[in-house]
């Protein structure tokens, strides 16, 4: 039974995600209708996206080394906060990154102390600085994994050999660093080619323009649908033969597990070597906390000041949440089980992580067409973004489950066979209290995920339907910078919060 | 009457043919070298592996097509034999309702059951509090309460030390004779098949042979059996 819901749920998103993709692929009227502003967003979108990912990598390698070869006091700490940007809303560290690098932050205050010139985090040079606030710590737990990855018994091989820090680098890191910085550099690269929120606040002009943005501002400031779909389909283009290249590379799973030991080392005790790794990961966590501590410190002044509307849009945001923690949740537990028992069910893990190569803008833009002949797409704002917060959810919540899933099928099936437990008693008794754990944390990270999405909402949002990230980048527009510390608070309050309290309940019992 | 009828299993390369008869009462060894296919024949009678060809009956009615948990037997696994998240009386409650709605009087009689293989008071635990050889009884309890004629246990208790296997195969023993279940019984030690087996079957060259009392087969071991023993 549980199989073939898994299947139909299957059917469901490969229509949910075509549809869309065909309606844009559909109205985007030929190649030739771009014009030098799109092919500049298409060339910004690439370099900037490589330079973001090249940039995240090289500073990763040095945190990841020193994490991999100290032990000390915090370290799982520091483990901690290199995950927590993951489901940080992209606007929060936005508006921190410019309470430390904007033109009154604490940067440019410095600079104009010592009488250098002031520099803008608005163009480019702020969106690959977001790119790499957001994706060096992803990068850091991902060659982590690498650094881990290398067997205690070479490094003691190593130490007998009596090698020093540049022999163990030449024989046995760099190998390890060739094979996954690849993949690792590909994941950023198409991360950074999809990420809306970033381009939207610190991008724009003729210079620092994203296909994204451009879609966005052909939807919204020209209302030219078909410039909106074809800019679309050359995102599509763009993320389709990314996902296509890293196919066969590993995607992160987003929280890696096992990253709370430090394997001993003989190379590295020299005092120069100790120092240069403690500098590197304060220098890191500084990079990282500062800009939160701006925000959240400054924005505990002034939450009780909150407007109602500011209110009224975190409630809003919290039902988006929970509801797509919910159906991501119910799509991935029927698909996950499908998975497992069907004999070719392989491909329905690849209809569930398709959303990878598409982008919530193209898939928003496709919904609108796909709407506008019934409905006035924007009354149905906060369905929109709910679907596509669930549809972009679903591959990380079917990584979480199907490891599960299959465990529960290898060690419980047949007993669970043999006593006649099937259906709902087999969801209940069975099913639930085995699954909870990456239960509780799919659904956390979709409901943060959610809580924190500034993509379609921006698209489709009148005021009176707007969520609490887009209220916050609607008060940042306004410079009332103190209104939007406040709203970001409690815009991390509830993403964190919501996060935490899944993961907390899935792990109880 | 547990019967075979022409019975074909593949997996993959491997093939098993099994026509033979396993009559009611006592308790019944299954051995064989190991890749011969003892597991193998016991979920294909539990109904895990559908046949190529043949046909399961007990007592002249079919069961080749019945989901497992319909059919008149009760099956104990190596291990995980019990639902971690599940107490004691939850686990064993099962063998009443899956869906564990158990009436007062349903209760009472898993209670009972409880009592009968020595775990009294420890029904509200969980199975990681149990010993090795509780978990089994808690197993065993179970079974009993399906209240199915025939048990199926795939290489009993070999997780447990000696002197506990011994004494959860005298309790095996013990229950199979005052509730007249008939036991068909998976081992690959002869040790354990000397001491409650009544009769002992033997898997050999990918054919099971037909079922013989212990104690003859053992004193006067066919050739398949001696060069098992070695």
């Amino acid at each position: 039974m549980g199989a073939r819901l898994g299947l139909i749920a299957a059917i469901i998103v490969a229509g949910a995600l075509l549809l869309p993709l065909s309606a844009v692929a559909w109205r985007a009227e030929g190649w030739g209708g771009l014009d030098p502003s799109d092919w500049g967003a298409l060339w910004f979108t690439l370099w900037q996206a490589a330079l973001s990912a090249g940039i995240s990598v090289l500073l990763a390698v040095p945190i990841a080394r020193a994490l991999a070869r100290r032990r000390f006091i915090g370290r799982s700490m520091v483990i901690v906060l290199l995950g927590a940007p993951f489901i940080l809303p992209v606007i929060v560290a936005v508006l921190g990154l410019i309470a430390v690098f904007g033109r009154s932050g604490i940067v440019n205050t410095a600079l104009g102390w010592i009488g250098v010139e002031t520099v803008s985090i608005y163009g480019w040079q702020g969106v690959i600085l977001a790119h790499v606030f957001f994706n060096m710590p992803l990068a850091t737990r991902l060659i982590l994994q690498g650094w881990l990855s290398i067997p205690g018994e070479r490094l003691r091989l190593a130490a007998s050999l009596d090698f020093t820090a540049t022999d163990t680098f030449r024989r046995l890191e760099w190998p390890m660093l060739r094979a996954v910085v690849p993949g690792i550099f590909l994941v950023i690269f198409l991360i950074s080619t999809t990420s809306f929120a970033v381009a939207l606040a610190l991008g724009g002009g003729p210079r620092a323009t994203t296909v994204e943005l451009a879609i966005y501002q052909a939807f919204r400031f020209d209302f030219d649908l078909s410039r909106a779909a074809l800019l679309g389909a050359v995102q599509l283009v763009i993320g389709g033969t990314a996902a296509l290249v890293s196919l066969r590379l590993t995607l992160p799973s987003g929280f890696g597990a096992g990253l709370d030991r430090a394997i001993p080392r003989w190379d590295s005790r020299g005092l120069g070597l100790r120092a240069q790794d403690i500098a590197v990961i304060a220098l890191a966590c500084m990079f990282l906390l500062v800009p939160m501590i701006l925000v959240l410190g400054e924005g505990v002044l002034n939450l009780t000041g909150l407007s109602a509307g500011v209110w009224a849009a975190a409630l809003r945001s919290l039902i988006v949440a929970l509801v797509a923690a919910a159906s991501t949740l119910t799509l991935a537990f029927f698909m996950s089980k499908a998975i497992v028992d069907l004999p070719r069910g392989g491909w329905i893990e690849v209809v569930g992580s398709l959303s990878i190569a598409a982008s919530p803008l193209v898939l928003g833009t496709g919904l609108y067409i796909l709407l506008l002949p019934w409905i006035n797409p924007v009354s149905l704002a906060l369905p929109v973004t709910t679907f596509v917060n669930t549809i972009f959810a679903l591959p990380f919540a079917l990584r979480a489950l199907i490891p599960a899933m299959r465990d529960l099928r290898d060690d419980y099936g047949r007993l669970s066979e043999s006593l006649g437990i099937a259906g709902l008693t087999w969801v209940r008794l069975v099913a639930i209290p085995r699954l909870r754990r990456p239960g509780g944390f799919a659904a956390g990270l979709t409901a943060a995920l959610a809580a924190g999405d500034l993509g379609v909402i921006a698209l489709f949002a009148s005021p009176d339907q707007a969520t609490l990230p887009l209220v916050l980048y609607q008060l940042m527009g306004a410079y009332r910078m103190d209104d939007a510390k406040a709203a970001a608070l409690l815009l991390v309050l509830l993403s964190l919060g919501l996060f935490w309290l899944f993961e907390r309940g899935g792990r109880r019992a | 009457m547990l019967k075979l009828d022409q019975i074909r299993l593949e997996q993959g390369e491997f093939q098993l043919f099994a026509d033979t008869v396993f009559d009611e009462g006592g308790i019944t060894a299954l051995m064989g070298a190991s890749g011969s296919g003892k597991s193998t024949l016991l979920a294909a009678i539990a109904g895990f592996l559908p046949p190529a060809a043949g046909r399961i009956t007990v007592d002249g009615k079919d069961i080749t097509d019945l989901p497992p948990g319909e059919r008149p037997l009760s099956l104990l696994f190596q291990d995980q034999n019990l639902f971690p998240h599940l107490t004691v009386a939850q686990n064993v409650g099962l063998g009443l309702r899956p869906d564990l709605r158990l009436t007062s009087d349903q209760k009472i009689a898993r209670d009972s059951v409880l009592e009968r293989v020595g775990l009294t008071g420890m029904g509200n635990r969980l199975p990681r509090d149990l010993s090795g050889g509780q978990q089994s009884r808690a197993a065993l309890a179970r079974a009993l309460l399906r209240g199915r004629p025939w048990l199926l246990l795939d290489e009993p208790f070999s997780a447990l030390g000696p002197a506990l296997r011994s004494e959860m195969l005298t309790l095996l023993r013990d229950t199979a004779k005052s509730e007249g279940l008939s036991v068909l019984m998976v081992t690959h030690a002869p040790e354990d098949a000397r001491m409650i087996a009544d009769r002992t079957a033997l898997i050999s060259d990918g054919v099971l042979e037909p079922p013989v009392a212990t104690g003859a087969l053992f004193d006067d071991p066919t050739p398949a059996l001696r060069a098992y023993l070695g």
